[in-house]
């Protein structure tokens, strides 16, 4: 194995003085992480105020309220609201936030590495992101706004321009560059994850002592390296076709609104589906595995016992990783598609659902026997395995072709993906926060604070999206901006209102938790001892906040697996991986 | 061993212990009383969907009680009361007992769901059955029939134009086109096979109608088959499924399930409009 001395650039790089080189244009892994943090933080916040405007909208669909413009919001609105929701939160929130925000500052220090293995790259991928969030956004401030194409932006109405309708004309080309740019600065991102963890593990760091956060951020990297290239050239292609008058998604003989398109032929809206789910379905693993490694950390670190089948969970993590990309086509099952190939992808489909089982198993083992600590952190990871299940299942559902046939672009995939992909996600990530604040910034946050907004925001989540499941159930179909066509959309809206009210609630409990992390990086109590949970990992036997080069130039050694704790024989109930067999004290 | 008191332990694990269960009682009850649910379905095809969905809830439904209470019993008894935890890393028999089970639960299901899926797709219409066209544009439906000589005249792109009545746009200068009847409601005789013909004019729709079961993508470009036979009478809504455009919302219209005499007359007035 190679040490980190010699990986690339590494060992040479002394603390930078001024303000800019420290704070803005930095290539310390840490400052990178947290800038990627405050840009998902940022994010976030946008995203969910998209969604209480589109919430408000959907309960009350006739009620004036002062800031639409003429009392009500318009069917383009409520679409523009929705697309730039999803590829604000998809993209800028669950990509960034797991990955690039928690795996840029911790997988080199719990790998013992000094750095990333490229840091101008990594600060070249922060700011490439950074721009296209900008050029995203911009798209509400062109003429004729936001795209209201949806965040899988389907040709032909992503393609035709804005004949399609209002958005489709400069929103959606500023949509689909910003996308591109993204798809750049991921790509950025996956190499250098990928080579630090391969190249700089400290001695002794074997894969097999790797902390399960470590394996999920290497897995993530993998299917990010593959997918986003493909989307990359995706969206090239969509701008092509818009841009420069080729036919890669618009076939002939198309008339829009009573106009002929005779400048288009031979091209196929299904080609672009399925470059954007080989893409999209790696992506929401991108999304989830972090918070799938955060959650086994926890429950290990605050039940006091090992993971239960980390070899199991590491394969586990593997076969999601593998079979992410063989599941693409369960996402067109009424695209037209061959219908033979529909049955193969729902039988990959249900085999995908074998190694999320084992995880929430495994889950459940590590947790069993153990001493179990409820502080914020860990309260997170709980609530991330009941919201693991509860999405995961309904996914068995939607593999089914047959019965995807009902549920297919209706509120159940909404519930679904929200569940699993957003919101189990987003509580790996609150859980990470919690737990590694005090070593990122060396003060607690405020548990008071967060209980509430754990139980706010628990309770929350399962008010908005189980009853979703049931409007799916009842036919609701999604992106619809009032449900006034018919009778049996009319006869739902009270549920909506029902769900609204919840999600009021909820986005709330958010500006408490907003509070909460200010307040305690100023305020909050001090974390003087350098492992306070007593957990096992190496970000735990450096001072909080950590040094400029991490391990102060000494190479760190590793003796022990991830998460010993609760060794028989031992004096205390866990043993960091750093501490030399002679030292571990005896019972 | 040094043993630190964690004070309110025991009043949240159990607060997370009876929230999973409230949670998991709430949804097994509104799910087992049918609160919000599927309309009855109108074809065989539905009943047999129907009864793979029950197989569905009810794995599934067994999977999700036994997690979240699991994890809620787990929860309360493995709370903090100052015990030492229980040392092990792992058990490869219960790994692959499990792994196993999952497999043939997992697989089978989806095994078990072929049939209907191959109802169809893998099998065509009958010969016999009714052709109808189903032309999407935004933001209406437009339902074609070929007339008393059975078959479907030439379109042509140039002259579609919703404005003057010919919203598929049929070329007059066909002798078959003549007789084709255009609808924007969509009327089937109950009892017999139909063979819907999609397509799309400008951008991706879905044809969508609970009752039936059925959601099939019209798409640009292509011309997609499928097929049902309608048996109960009665008026459906039919919504468009796929995002396409800022009217999505409103792009709605009725499936009409008539009985055999009653759809002999309706194609009769069809036809005498159309003259």
């Amino acid at each position: 194995m190679v040490t980190h001395e010699s990986g690339g650039g590494h060992g040479h790089h002394a603390p930078p003085s001024g303000f800019i080189r420290k704070w803005v244009f930095s290539v310390d892994h840490k400052v990178i992480g947290i800038q990627y943090l405050c840009l998902a933080i940022f994010s976030v916040f946008l995203g969910m105020a998209l969604s209480f405007l589109m919430r408000l909208h959907l309960a009350w669909p006739t009620v004036k309220f002062f800031f639409f413009k003429g009392g009500v919001m318009t069917p383009e609105q409520y679409l523009a609201l929705m697309t730039m929701h999803g590829t604000i939160m998809v993209f800028m929130v669950l990509t960034t936030a797991p990955q690039s925000g928690f795996g840029n500052y911790f997988l080199p220090i719990q790998i013992g590495a000094a750095d990333m293995a490229f840091p101008v790259l990594n600060m070249l991928s922060f700011w490439t992101t950074f721009v296209s969030l900008c050029v995203m956004v911009s798209a509400f401030f062109v003429a004729g706004g936001a795209p209201i194409g949806g965040w899988t932006s389907y040709p032909t109405l992503s393609a035709l321009g804005e004949i399609a309708g209002p958005g489709q004309g400069a929103g959606e080309t500023l949509w689909i560059v910003g996308l591109a740019i993204f798809c750049g600065a991921s790509l950025m991102g996956a190499l250098n994850f990928i080579t630090t963890l391969i190249d700089l593990r400290t001695k002794g760091m074997t894969l097999g002592r790797m902390p399960l956060t470590c394996w999920t951020w290497f897995v993530t990297a993998i299917l990010a390296l593959l997918a986003f290239g493909v989307l990359l050239a995706a969206c090239i292609l969509l701008l092509l076709d818009r841009l420069a008058g080729t036919s890669f998604f618009i076939p002939g003989g198309l008339v829009v609104t009573d106009q002929v398109i005779t400048w288009h032929k031979g091209g196929s809206p299904l080609l672009w589906q399925h470059l954007f789910w080989f893409f999209g379905h790696p992506e929401v693993y991108i999304a989830i595995l972090p918070g799938m490694g955060v959650a086994s950390h926890l429950l290990s670190t605050f039940s006091r016992k090992p993971v239960f089948g980390y070899r199991a969970m590491v394969g586990a993590v593997c076969g999601i990783g593998f079979l992410g990309f063989c599941v693409w086509g369960h996402h067109m099952f009424v695209s037209g598609m061959s219908p033979y190939s529909a049955f193969a992808f729902s039988i990959l489909t249900m085999t995908i659902g074998v190694p999320s089982a084992i995880k929430t198993f495994n889950w459940l083992g590590t947790i069993w026997g153990g001493r179990i600590t409820f502080n914020c952190a860990m309260l997170f990871a709980l609530g991330f395995v009941s919201l693991f299940v509860t999405g995961g299942l309904s996914g068995l559902f939607l593999a089914q072709p047959s019965l995807d046939l009902y549920l297919h672009d209706a509120y159940f995939v909404v519930a679904h993906f929200h569940l699993i992909m957003g919101v189990a996600a987003i509580f790996g990530m609150f859980g990470a926060l919690y737990f590694w604040f005090p070593k990122m910034f060396g003060r607690f946050m405020h548990e008071g604070i967060g209980k509430v907004h754990f139980w706010l925001t628990f309770i929350g989540v399962y008010a908005i999206f189980m009853p979703m499941h049931f409007l799916g159930l009842a036919g609701n179909p999604r992106r619809y901006s009032e449900m006034t066509a018919g009778p049996f959309l009319v006869a739902l809206q009270p549920l909506h209102a029902f769900i609204s009210v919840a999600a009021f609630v909820t986005i709330s409990a958010q500006l408490l938790f907003l509070f909460n992390f200010l307040w305690s990086l100023k305020a909050g109590k001090e974390a003087k001892e350098e492992n306070p949970w007593h957990a096992t990992t190496l970000e735990w036997s450096i001072p909080s906040p950590p040094p400029f080069d991490n391990f102060g130039g000494r190479e760190p050694v590793v003796y022990h697996g991830p998460y010993e704790f609760s060794v028989p024989g031992a004096a205390d109930d866990f043993i960091p991986q750093h501490l030399a067999p002679e030292l571990v004290r005896k019972a | 061993m040094r043993r630190r008191k964690e004070r309110g332990s025991t009043s949240v694990a159990l607060a997370l212990a009876l929230f999973l269960v409230f949670m998991t009682v709430v949804t097994v009850y509104i799910i087992m009383a049918k609160i919000w649910w599927f309309p009855p379905a109108i074809t065989d095809l539905g009943h047999e969907i129907d009864a793979q969905f029950t197989r569905t809830f009810i794995i599934t439904g067994i999977v999700f009680v036994m997690a979240q209470i699991g994890l809620a019993y787990a929860v309360f008894r493995f709370r903090d009361r100052g015990q030492k935890a229980t040392y092990f890393e792992g058990n490869n028999t219960m790994e692959i007992v499990w792994t196993l089970a999952t497999v043939i639960l997992f697989v089978g299901l989806g095994l078990y769901a072929r049939n209907a899926w191959a109802q169809v797709h893998f099998i065509g219409a009958s010969p016999g059955a009714l052709p109808i066209e189903v032309t999407g544009q935004q933001f209406v439906w437009n339902f074609r029939y070929a007339g008393p000589d059975g078959k479907f005249g030439r379109e042509k792109p140039e002259l579609v134009s919703a404005s003057t009545g010919n919203p598929v746009g049929l070329d007059p200068t066909d002798p078959a086109s003549k007789d084709d009847i255009v609808s924007p409601v969509i009327a089937v005789p109950a009892g017999r096979e139909v063979e819907l013909i999609l397509r799309s004019q400008d951008v991706t729709h879905s044809f969508y109608v609970r009752e039936l079961r059925l959601k099939q993508d019209a798409v640009p470009g292509m011309e997609i088959h499928m097929h049902f036979t309608a048996t109960v009478p009665g008026e459906y809504e039919l919504a468009c499924a796929e995002l396409c455009g800022l009217g999505h919302y409103r792009m709605h219209t009725m499936l009409q399930v008539l009985s055999e005499t009653d759809f002999e007359k309706w194609m009769k007035d069809q036809e005498a409009a159309n003259q």
